[in-house]
């Protein structure tokens, strides 16, 4: 029998990881209601007042995201860890790293890119101008494929820990700061029609850095965490 | 150079070494903590703008400096161990993290004290002070994580990996926050480093500078004298040189 | 410069004496933990060879 290559392979995980995340719409929609409630929350503790609302809309917006991204990713490797899928992956001829990299992205198809699409929704009630909108779809589309990768190593180091839960948090929220930062300064500057173009840039290396390192980095903690 | 690296790595002779280097460290570093603090709150004269004020930097910046230095060490040893399955390396790196901690929050808390007079207020978003608050945060995973993890062996790996994304996070972490920091507000205040310091205010903070590297080493040895007692208790000559006493 | 004036520091005294004060203090405890650690260690040690001769002895 022949091994499947890279791309076979990463075809087959990504329809079954894709699958799977169908049968589970409820667990999975999960952080995206949390994103929703958090942003709701805002208001309530702060005040209605519009000037306010459109000062921190995008702080909110964002902080919301990475919240919700941390709390997603307990459903990454959990279920493959318990039923011994990923013994197997660690075991199969195509490198782990490979296999990690395609179960991330789809775990952002199904956790990170409905939090793009929902976003608007969200700004739209913190009233930011229409202008503003592109900047932060595209700041959030550059910026949570990061944040699942970062997550990605967290979860894949406490994977085997019985109590994982804040831990992830306390391992990947410092790490996401700097993707936090940039991705609200986008959505600011264009807020006040300015360019947007260097921390969308940076975005994107820092994306690209976490692509080429990332996953090395969680298949070395799923080898650790298997043993 | 191999023979004097695996000379290194077996437990009985670093065990024996260290306890003959802690002294050295612990003496020097004494020595030059208290000369140099003399020398920083006696000697060097007042500032023509802080005035006595800046005398807070002879403990400020060294603690600064360290903070980054051992965080940078421990990610160095968690790789030899990583890389050439070094357990003694492990050991080096465990016995990092709580000092950098402690070093991480002195650096903040003196940070702070400083601003008070100087800004008006105990904290300020400056850059500096952000960055250190989000290395202590690494520091504290760090030791979150392998407080989580029971086995040792799978805990040093685990941290080991953890410590080196943290370090190609760092500078990351560093730039953005500078670059965040200076949208909202000149870094007019705190630009150090700009007219150099004359011989007097800085030989002595260069006298705190190593006096706290002696420091570290001193203190970084008795930890791993620790960590090597626990990971080698099953062994012969723990075992001979514990009954022997 | 007398004592008193140095023990003032310009006005800044509550400030420099409690950073001065907080970092001999972290410095301190961190030599004290460091060398608790390794005795009580060699403590445990000591005990748990004692108890296994001991017991090795009786059986």
């Amino acid at each position: 029998m022949q091994t499947p290559g890279l791309v076979d392979s990463a075809l087959a995980l990504l329809v079954r990881d894709l699958k799977l995340g169908y049968r589970r719409l409820g667990e999975l929609a999960n952080p995206l209601v949390f994103f929703l409630v958090v942003a709701t929350l805002f208001p309530l503790a702060t005040s209605p007042e519009k000037e306010l609302l459109m000062e921190i809309g995008p702080g909110i917006v964002w902080v919301a995201a990475l919240l919700s991204s941390v709390l997603a990713l307990d459903t990454l490797y959990r279920s493959d860890m318990d039923d011994g899928t990923l013994e197997q992956m660690a075991l199969s001829p195509q490198p782990l790293a490979w296999l990690l990299l395609i179960k991330t992205i789809a775990h952002w198809l199904v956790s990170g890119l409905p939090l793009v699409i929902l976003a608007p929704l969200v700004a739209q009630a913190f009233f930011l101008p229409a202008d503003a909108m592109p900047a932060m779809v595209a700041s959030l589309a550059l910026g949570t494929p990061t944040l699942s990768l970062i997550g990605s190593i967290g979860a894949a180091l406490t994977a085997g820990l019985r109590r994982g839960g804040a831990l992830v948090a306390m391992l990947v929220l410092p790490l996401s700061m700097p993707i936090l930062i940039f991705g609200a300064r986008a959505t600011d500057l264009a807020m006040d029609g300015l360019d947007v173009t260097g921390p969308l840039n940076l975005l994107a290396a820092i994306m690209f850095l976490a692509l080429s390192l990332g996953p090395i980095a969680a298949a070395a903690a799923i080898r650790v965490s298997l043993d | 150079m191999w023979t004097w690296f695996h000379k290194l790595s077996s437990p009985p002779h670093f065990y024996r070494l260290s306890a003959s280097l802690i002294p050295w460290f612990g003496w020097l570093a004494a020595a030059f903590l208290i000369v140099s603090l003399y020398g920083g709150l006696v000697t060097a004269p007042a500032d023509y703008q802080q005035g006595d004020g800046f005398r807070i930097i002879y403990v400020h910046v060294p603690a600064a400096m360290l903070s980054l230095f051992i965080y940078m060490f421990m990610a160095t040893a968690a790789a030899i161990g990583v890389i050439w399955r070094m357990k003694l390396a492990h050991a080096v790196a465990v016995a990092c993290a709580p000092i950098g901690a402690s070093v991480t929050f002195l650096a903040l808390a003196t940070g702070s004290i400083w601003g008070k007079p100087m800004w008006g207020t105990w904290w300020a978003w400056d850059a500096r002070l952000t960055s250190e608050l989000i290395l202590l945060f690494l520091y504290l995973g760090y030791m979150g994580l392998r407080s989580a993890i029971d086995d040792t062996n799978r805990a040093d790996r685990a941290s080991a990996i953890l410590a080196l994304v943290g370090v190609v996070n760092v500078p990351i972490v560093h730039y953005s926050v500078t670059w965040w920091n200076s949208l909202h507000q000149g870094s007019t205040l705190l630009k150090k480093g700009g007219p150099a310091l004359p011989p007097d205010m800085a030989l002595p903070l260069f006298g705190m500078i190593i006096g706290f590297m002696c420091f570290f080493g001193a203190v970084a040895l008795t930890r791993v004298k620790r960590e090597v007692l626990v990971r080698e208790q099953n062994s012969k000559w723990v075992k001979d040189m514990v009954t022997s006493k | 410069m007398t004592f008193m004036e140095f023990l003032n520091m310009g006005g800044y005294a509550v400030y420099v004496w409690s950073s001065v004060g907080l970092t001999v203090a972290v410095l301190i405890i961190n030599v004290i933990t460091a060398r608790r650690a390794v005795s009580q260690e060699l403590e445990r040690l000591r005990k748990r060879y004692a108890n296994e001769a001991n017991t090795g002895a009786s059986q």
